[in-house]
């Protein structure tokens, strides 16, 4: 029987790992993950997992440990958020590459500078490429439900690529919601027993990690690695329905509100998305044909299925929580653009930018963006293809 | 929306303020509603005034974002009626709970509150002081908010404050927040 | 050696088999060869322990001919010998010569 709690998304994802009882968690503090890891090293203090703690030093420490003990063997959790992320990213690459199914949830947060501890996420934006397969949540159930997931995508024999698990920074890592937790038995029936691919503590079968590949054999490793990154959505498709069975909840590549009929839509991550949904119920209530598009795996981008979900309306606004500096546009725009790209009929698609460092993003916001695309819907002029909203002038 | 109640809370560093947004939502999870507990997180200091908000709703809440309408505004803090507005955005219809020894009238003209609108006071500071003997008025105010909302029975609350600080503190400390949080609750008056 | 191509090389570039590196022949990176002079050798095995890729031979606790199909040419050997009467029992001689 399903638990019905009032707890926080930090609160929620530490259990979820306590369910999961990896073998070793090597993390270092960092608002706003700090809270879930504290939580965490409670239950390995109370004997509630049998869990190992590396305390470290840093966020480099923390990922380089967890490389090593995943080679080792082990089932490896860490987390973090912000100048964490931005610290680890030397180790993230050597995570992805070496094949390691290490889960990470990222609570994201703004980068520095100029200093800020709200939610944004240039931090996870950051390691979009470094080879990790990236889950977005909107709420606090979704990132419980995403992270027990995660193992599972994780440590297909299909796949082995690192994990990251990303929830909003304070307006979800620190409110109190509604969620539902399984059973601690359901959790681990789930995620089953880990297996590594070549462990190092296999004596047995000694195996060398980290060699040294010059020109003649480094693109035929890349090529493999492009090559698994193709096999993650079945993987996380036929992880869902596994997970549906036992929770009852749905859980695709993305999700798709009232879109199929729609005309007009935006495209946004994580938490601003679910304000967006009531928003887009107004404007039904009112006539007008919105629709809303919250990319779930983000990495690697289901382009194909997005562009298939998308290539009927008429305009478009992808909403970004990050720019990318010096870049065309900002990093979901670039993904929904390319997506589009092949089609001859496609929507008019613009791109703002929302919500910077912890900037409340209101039901207004969505309310301006989609007046504003039932304009270039009807009118085909559009004032400004990128720009800022909630950002004063 | 009209079955989604949203309760915005006003208080100081140290009053315990966001820790009854937190009860009231773990009370309010009974019969399937949905629930959320929020502060506005700002730099954490002792005195420095702070908003916490609360959602409760037969359906799923989707929206994660800052309460701008409330239908109720508990203000934990009289002292801080002279430098905030508390009033902000505040619903035609919207319950006032105030912590003051003052009179309901006397608080009415001070907030300037439309005929529409309620206002209740209630003199937590004291209460938590003859019950729990410091002056920590959240456990009062959640009983004056749970009265005026009729969100959850008395005896449903007092089981849950039981609950949330049975973990932390001494069986004294317990009996005299239940005692606080239930006089809050028979104490409130509106005026 | 047929190199493989991008759906045979391991995950993670993994090396499943132990002391493959025996496989990768290092002798043509030689420029100067050492010779052994047994006469002036007084198996002290110096050589042995300095060599850095295992390239001196050793049976039955004496020292055999060189390795030649990985000695780099390195010299150590040479250097640290202390041969018998001021007589070296590894010199080096330019390869080709």
């Amino acid at each position: 029987m399903a638990k019905i709690v009032a707890v926080t998304g930090n609160e929620a994802v530490a259990n979820a790992l306590r369910q999961v009882n990896p073998d070793v968690c090597a993390a270092y503090p960092i608002t706003p993950q700090t809270d879930m890891m504290q939580r965490f090293s409670g239950f390995v203090s109370d004997g509630k997992v049998k869990t190992e703690i590396i305390l470290v030093e840093s966020e480099h420490s923390s990922m380089s440990a967890c490389v090593g003990a995943s080679a080792a063997g082990g089932r490896v959790i860490t987390a973090t958020s912000s100048q964490g992320l931005a610290l680890m990213n030397e180790i993230l690459y050597i995570a992805s590459g070496t094949r390691l199914p290490i889960v990470m949830p990222v609570v994201n947060r703004a980068l520095s500078a100029p200093l800020n501890i709200h939610g944004d996420h240039s931090d996870a934006m950051g390691a979009r490429d470094s080879g990790w397969i990236q889950l977005w949540s909107e709420n606090a159930q979704e990132a419980y439900d995403n992270t027990i997931q995660a193992f599972r995508i994780a440590e297909h024999m299909d796949i082995r690529l690192p994990v990251m698990i990303c929830l909003d920074g304070f307006i979800i890592s620190h409110s109190i919601e509604r969620i539902e937790y399984l059973e601690d038995e359901q959790v681990q029936n789930f995620v089953g027993e880990f297996k590594q691919l070549y462990p190092l503590l296999d004596l047995a079968h000694p195996v060398s990690y980290g060699p040294l590949i010059l020109p003649d054999y480094y693109m035929e490793f890349r090529k493999a690695q492009a090559e698994v990154n193709t096999k993650v959505p079945e993987v996380v498709l036929d992880v869902a329905a596994d997970f549906e069975k036992i929770s009852g909840r749905k859980y695709g590549l993305f999700e798709t509100y009232r879109l199929e009929d729609a005309e007009i839509g935006i495209v946004i991550l994580n938490s601003a998305a679910g304000t967006t949904k009531d928003v887009i119920d107004e404007f039904r209530n009112k006539g007008i044909k919105a629709g809303l598009l919250k990319p779930r795996l983000y990495r690697p981008f289901p382009y194909v299925e997005t562009g298939e979900a998308l290539k009927h309306l008429k305009a478009l606004c992808v909403l970004d929580r990050a720019d990318s500096f010096g870049s065309s546009f900002s990093p979901v725009y670039m993904d929904i653009a390319s997506s589009l790209y092949p089609y001859n009929d496609k929507p008019i698609l613009i791109n703002k930018i929302y919500g910077l460092g912890g900037r409340d993003y209101l039901p207004e916001h969505a309310e301006i963006v989609l007046n504003e695309l039932i304009d270039i819907a009807e009118t085909g002029n559009v004032k400004s293809y990128k720009e800022y909203i909630g950002v004063r002038e | 929306m009209a079955d989604t109640l949203e309760i915005r809370w006003h208080g100081r560093g140290g009053q315990g303020t966001v820790t009854a947004a937190k009860v009231l939502a773990d009370a309010c999870l009974s019969g399937g509603r949905h629930v959320q507990a929020f502060p506005e997180y700002g730099p954490e200091r002792a005195g420095a005034p702070l908003r916490a908000y609360n959602r409760v709703s037969s359906h799923e809440l989707r929206m994660h974002c800052p309460v701008l309408h409330p239908q109720v505004v508990s203000i934990v803090d009289a002292t801080l009626l002279d430098s905030i507005n508390v009033t902000e955005g505040a619903k035609e219809d919207a319950a006032f709970i105030v912590n003051t020894s003052k009179d309901p009238q006397e608080i009415r003209k001070k907030l300037n509150a439309l005929p529409t609108q309620k206002v209740y006071t209630i003199d937590a500071t004291r209460i938590a002081i003859e019950n729990i003997g410091r002056a920590l008025p959240n456990a009062p105010m959640l009983g004056a908010v749970c009265k005026v909302t009729g969100l959850v029975t008395l005896e449903h609350l007092l089981e849950d404050v039981r609950k949330s600080f049975g973990k932390k503190f001494s069986q004294k400390i317990i009996d005299g927040n239940l005692e606080a949080t239930r006089r809050g609750y028979e104490e409130v008056k509106e005026g | 050696m047929k190199l493989k191509n991008w759906k045979e090389v391991n995950p993670g570039s993994v090396i499943t088999e132990p002391g493959s590196s025996e496989k990768f022949k290092t002798g043509s990176w030689r420029s100067s060869k050492p010779i052994w002079i047994e006469e002036n050798c007084i198996q002290c095995l110096f050589c042995w322990i300095y060599c850095p890729d295992n390239a001196i031979k050793v049976k039955d606790g004496k020292r055999g001919e060189f390795d030649y199909e990985y000695c780099k040419g390195c010299g150590i050997c040479a250097l640290e010998c202390p041969g018998k009467k001021g007589n070296k029992a590894i010199i080096m001689v330019e390869e080709g010569k």
